[in-house]
C-alpha cells in the first residue's frame, strides 16, 4: 500500500510520527527562517540606523568617522544574515521565494543597488583623503541606509497587507498605483508608507542606542538627545501602525484570539519600548540597546505569529494564500536540512565567539587602532 | 524566443559573468596565500610574508567586489527565474542555503582576522586564519558548482505530481560525479588565474626595475604553482570533463566541436566558423580522427553529430558555444606552453633575466580571465535549451510576470552600477600595485573597517 500522505516522498526516512513530519517540520522551518531574518533586522538594523544618524548628528568629519567606525568591524558580518536567511528561505519554502522575489521584483532590485552603494560608501570613505570623495561616500552610506530602512519596513507592510496572488500563486506589484489599500495595490500605499516610516524611525533609534553605547563626549550627548526625540516619534508611530494594521487586516488578531498566550508578544514589545526610554534616562546604554533589540525582534515575532501558517496572503482570494504547507520543500529535504543547519549555525556561533574574544575590548572609536572587533 | 526570455537570459548572463571576474582570482589567490604563508613558516624568509600581505590586500579588494556582485546572484534565482526556483528549490535550495550557512559565516568571521589580525594571532595563528579564508572561499565555490552540476546532470531527485523536483539523496547530490569533475576543473582554473596574475605583477616589477626581491618571489611561486595547475587543468580534469560531457550531453559536445553529422573517425576542428544554416564549418582547419580518439581512445570510433538530435534540442547559440569552447581550449593549451617555458627558465636559473619571457608573462594577465569566462560560457550555453538538462526548458523557467521592460530596466541599472564598480576596482588595484609590497598602509588610506565587505 502506498502511504496516504502525498508530501512524504522519501519514505525510507522514518520519523517518529506522522504528526512530527507533516505538522512540525514546516513550523520548525518557519521559526528558523523567521529567526534568521529577525537576527538580520536586529543586527544590520543598527548599522542602518547609524547610517541615517550620521547624516544629521555628526557635525565634523571626525565625528562622522567615529560613527562609521562603530559599525566598521561588524556591519558586513551582520549582512551575512540576510544572505544566509534568504538562502534558507529558498531552501525551506521555494514557492514563497519564487513568488515573493519575482512579485517584489522592482523593490528588491532597488534594495540590491542600495546594499551595494551602502557597502561601497562604508568601505571606501577612508581610501582617499578628499572632501569630495568623502562626501560621495558618506552620501551613499547615509542615503543608502535611509532608503533601505524605509524599503524593509514597506516590505513587511506588504507582507501583512497581502498581495494580489493570481491562481498560479504568482503576482507582480508596481512600485505604486493610487496609494490606496485595495485589491490591486502598489508596493507603496498609505499603509506600507507608514510601515516604512515606522521602520526608519525604529532603526534610527536602534542605531542611536548602539552609537550611544560606542561613543563618548559631545557626540554621545547629541546621539542621546536624538534618541529621546526618536523615541517619542516611535511611540506615536507604533500606535498608529498597529491601529492601521487592525483597520486593514482585522484577521491579524485571529491567531491571538485562538491562543491568548500570544498576547505576551505585544506586551514584550510595549515593555521593551518603555524600557528603552527608562534605561537611557538612567544612563544604562547597554540596557537601552538591549531593549531596542527586543523591540525590533518581538515586533517581527508578533507579525510572524499573526501570519502563521500564511507566508503571503492574497488580497483577492484567501484560498490562494501561500502557506507553510503549500510552499514547503519535501520531508526528506527539510529533515536532512535540519541536521546540517544545526551544525552550520553552531559552527558559525563558534567562529564569532572566537573572533569577538580575540578582539574583545580593543575596539575603541577614538583610538587610531587599525585592528578591530 | 520572446523578448522577456531574452532579457532575463542577458540579465543573468551579464551579472554572473561580471561577478565571476572576482571570485576566480580570490579563490586562486586564497590558495596561493596559504602557500606563501607556509613558505614563510618553513623558510623564515620575510619576503614570503611580505608577499602574503601584499596579496592579502589584493584579495581584500577583489573579495569586496565579489561579494557586492554576488549578492544579486542569490536574489536573481527568485526575481528573474521564479518558476525554475519553485520547481527546483527542493533540490538546489539545499546547496545554496548551505553556502550561506557554511561558507559565508566562515569567510566573514575570519577575513577581518586574517587581514588585520596578524600581530594578535602570531605566525601560526595567522596561517590558520589564512587557511580558514581559503576553506571558506573554496567551500563557497563547491556549493555553487554542485548547484550548476545538478542543472547540467540532474541526479538524486524525484518529481512530485505537480512536476516539482525533490531531493532523495543528500550525499548523492553532493557527490554528483559531474560536480566533482566540474569542481576540480573550475578550481584549477581559478588557481591558473591566481598564478598568472601573480607572475604578471612580478614580471611587471622586474621590468620596471622596482620591488625586485618581491617580484622574484611572486614569479617563482606563481610559476611553480601555475605550471602544475595548467597541466592538471587539461589532464586529468579537462579531459575527464570533456568525455563525461560527450557521454551525457552529446548534443552539446557535437555543437562545441562543430560536428553537424555523425562520423566515424571524427576530426577535431581547430579553427573555423560554424554556420548553423548550411550546417558546415567555413575555413576549417581540422585534425583528422582526433575527436574520436579524445572521446573514446579509438581513432575510428563513432561520434554523434547534431543530425542525431531534433533541432529543438540543439543548443540555442551554436556559434557562441563553438567559439567559447575553442577559446577556452586554445588558451588552456597556450597556458601550458607559457608556464612550461617559464618553469624551464626558472629551473635553469635565468627566468629573472630573460626579459622577453617577463614581457610575455606580464602581457598574459588578461588571458586566464578570458579562458575562465569562456569555460563557463561553454558549460552554460552547452546546457541550452535546458535549465535542468533534458527535463526543464529555459522558456519554462523565467518569471512570467516580470515583463521585458522591467527586466531591461534593472539590467541597465546593473550595467551602470557595475561600470562604476569596474572603474573603482581598477583605481584601487592600480594604487595597490603602484604602491607595491612592503611598507604600511597606502598613503592617505585610513582603514575605516578592518575587514572588507564580507
Amino acid at each position: 500500500m502506498a502511504p496516504v500522505e502525498a508530501p512524504c516522498l522519501a519514505s525510507r526516512w522514518k520519523l517518529p510520527t506522522r504528526w512530527l513530519r507533516v505538522c512540525t517540520m514546516p513550523l520548525i522551518w518557519f521559526l528558523l527562517v523567521a529567526a534568521m531574518l529577525a537576527a538580520y533586522v536586529v543586527l544590520d538594523g543598527f548599522d542602518l540606523g547609524v547610517g541615517v544618524l550620521h547624516l544629521f548628528v555628526a557635525r565634523t568629519k571626525e565625528e562622522r568617522r567615529v560613527l562609521v567606525r562603530t559599525i566598521g568591524p561588524v556591519w558586513d558580518g551582520n549582512e551575512v544574515w540576510l544572505l544566509a536567511g534568504g538562502g534558507t528561505l529558498y531552501f525551506a519554502f521555494p514557492l514563497l521565494y519564487a513568488s515573493g522575489f519575482s512579485g517584489f521584483y522592482l523593490p528588491l532590485m532597488i534594495v540590491l543597488w542600495l546594499l551595494i552603494l551602502r557597502g561601497l560608501g562604508i568601505e571606501l570613505a577612508g581610501h582617499v583623503d578628499s572632501p569630495v570623495w568623502r562626501g560621495i561616500c558618506n552620501g551613499c552610506f547615509g542615503i543608502g541606509s535611509t532608503l533601505l530602512a524605509v524599503f524593509y519596513g514597506a516590505a513587511l507592510g506588504n507582507v501583512i497587507r497581502g498581495v494580489p496572488l493570481q491562481p498560479d500563486r504568482y503576482f507582480f506589484l508596481p512600485l505604486w498605483t493610487d496609494f490606496n489599500v485595495g485589491p490591486a495595490p502598489g508596493i507603496l500605499d498609505w499603509y506600507t508608507v507608514i510601515s516604512g516610516i515606522v521602520a526608519l524611525v525604529a532603526l534610527t533609534l536602534h542605531g542611536a542606542n548602539y552609537a550611544a553605547l560606542k561613543t563618548e563626549g559631545d557626540l554621545n550627548v547629541r546621539v542621546r538627545r536624538a534618541a529621546s526625540t526618536l523615541w517619542l516619534a516611535l511611540v506615536a508611530l507604533t500606535v498608529i501602525s498597529l491601529a492601521a494594521t487592525l483597520l486593514i487586516r482585522p484577521d491579524m488578531l485571529d491567531n491571538y484570539k485562538q491562543l491568548p498566550a500570544l498576547f505576551v508578544i505585544p506586551a514584550i514589545v510595549a515593555a521593551a519600548l518603555i524600557g528603552t526610554r527608562l534605561m537611557s534616562r538612567k544612563g544604562d546604554e547597554r540596557g537601552a540597546f538591549i531593549c531596542s533589540c527586543a523591540y525590533l525582534a518581538f515586533m517581527l515575532v508578533g507579525a510572524a505569529a499573526a501570519l502563521y501558517p500564511n507566508l503571503l496572503t492574497s488580497t483577492t482570494d484567501q484560498a490562494l494564500n501561500i502557506t507553510v504547507n503549500n510552499a514547503r520543500s519535501g520531508d526528506y529535504a527539510l529533515t536532512v536540512g535540519l541536521a546540517w543547519w544545526t551544525i552550520g549555525v553552531a559552527l558559525a556561533t563558534g567562529y564569532f565567539v572566537f573572533v569577538y574574544k580575540m578582539f574583545r575590548g580593543k575596539m575603541s572609536a577614538t583610538t587610531e587602532e587599525h585592528e578591530g572587533y | 524566443m520572446d523578448d522577456a526570455l531574452l532579457m532575463h537570459r542577458i540579465h543573468f548572463g551579464f551579472t554572473v559573468t561580471f561577478h565571476y571576474l572576482f571570485p576566480q582570482l580570490t579563490m586562486g589567490l586564497s590558495l596561493l596565500i596559504v602557500i606563501l604563508k607556509t613558505l614563510y613558516l618553513r623558510t623564515d624568509n620575510p619576503v614570503y610574508n611580505r608577499a602574503a600581505r601584499f596579496w592579502a590586500k589584493m584579495f581584500g579588494i577583489n573579495f569586496a567586489m565579489g561579494v557586492v556582485t554576488g549578492i544579486p546572484m542569490e536574489f536573481q534565482f527568485g526575481t528573474n527565474w521564479s518558476r525554475f526556483s519553485q520547481a527546483t528549490g527542493g533540490v538546489i535550495g539545499q546547496p545554496l542555503a548551505m553556502e550561506g550557512v557554511f561558507s559565508f559565516f566562515l569567510e566573514s568571521a575570519f577575513l577581518g582576522l586574517f587581514l588585520h589580525g596578524e600581530r594578535r594571532l602570531g605566525r601560526v595563528g595567522h596561517w590558520w586564519a589564512a587557511f580558514a579564508v581559503f576553506a571558506g572561499s573554496w567551500l563557497s565555490g563547491f556549493f555553487v558548482v554542485v548547484t550548476d552540476a545538478w542543472m547540467q546532470h540532474p541526479i538524486a531527485f524525484e518529481r512530485t505530481a505537480e512536476g516539482l523536483f525533490q531531493i532523495t539523496s543528500f550525499w548523492g547530490l553532493l557527490t554528483n560525479p559531474w560536480a566533482l569533475i566540474q569542481y576540480s576543473h573550475t578550481m584549477c582554473g581559478a588557481v591558473i588565474t591566481g598564478s598568472f596574475v601573480m607572475t604578471a605583477i612580478g614580471a611587471y616589477y622586474l621590468l620596471e626595475d622596482k620591488f625586485l626581491e618581491d617580484g622574484r618571489a611572486f614569479l617563482r611561486t606563481g610559476v611553480v604553482v601555475g605550471v602544475i595547475a595548467c597541466i592538471v587543468q587539461i589532464l586529468p580534469t579537462g579531459d575527464l570533463h570533456g568525455r563525461y560531457m560527450a557521454f551525457h550531453q552529446p548534443a552539446a559536445t557535437a555543437a562545441m566541436e562543430g560536428l553537424f553529422r555523425t562520423e566515424y573517425g571524427a576530426p577535431m576542428v581547430l579553427l573555423g566558423q560554424p554556420d548553423p544554416e548550411t550546417q558546415r564549418i567555413d575555413n576549417p582547419v581540422v585534425a583528422n580522427k582526433v575527436l574520436s580518439f579524445l572521446i573514446y581512445g579509438v581513432p575510428t570510433a563513432q561520434v554523434k553529430g547534431l543530425n542525431e538530435f531534433p533541432k529543438s534540442d540543439w543548443p540555442t547559440s551554436i556559434p557562441l558555444l563553438f567559439f567559447s569552447y575553442h577559446i577556452m581550449a586554445g588558451l588552456g593549451t597556450l597556458f601550458i606552453a607559457v608556464m612550461g617555458l617559464a618553469a624551464f627558465l626558472l629551473w635553469r636559473g635565468v627566468l629573472y633575466r630573460t626579459r622577453w619571457m617577463l614581457w610575455i608573462l606580464m602581457l598574459c594577465l588578461p588571458l586566464p580571465y578570458i579562458a575562465n569566462t569562456a569555460g563557463w560560457l561553454t558549460a552554460e550555453t552547452g546546457r541550452q535549451p535546458w535549465l535542468v538538462y533534458g527535463l526543464m526548458r529555459v522558456q519554462d523557467g523565467y518569471s512570467k510576470y516580470v515583463h521585458a521592460g522591467n527586466s531591461l530596466f534593472t539590467l541597465l541599472g546593473f550595467m551602470g552600477l557595475y561600470s562604476v564598480l569596474a572603474v573603482l576596482f581598477l583605481f584601487l588595484a592600480h594604487r595597490l600595485i603602484t604602491h607595491g609590497p612592503g611598507g604600511g598602509a597606502l598613503p592617505g588610506v585610513t582603514l575605516e573597517t578592518p575587514n572588507a565587505v564580507a
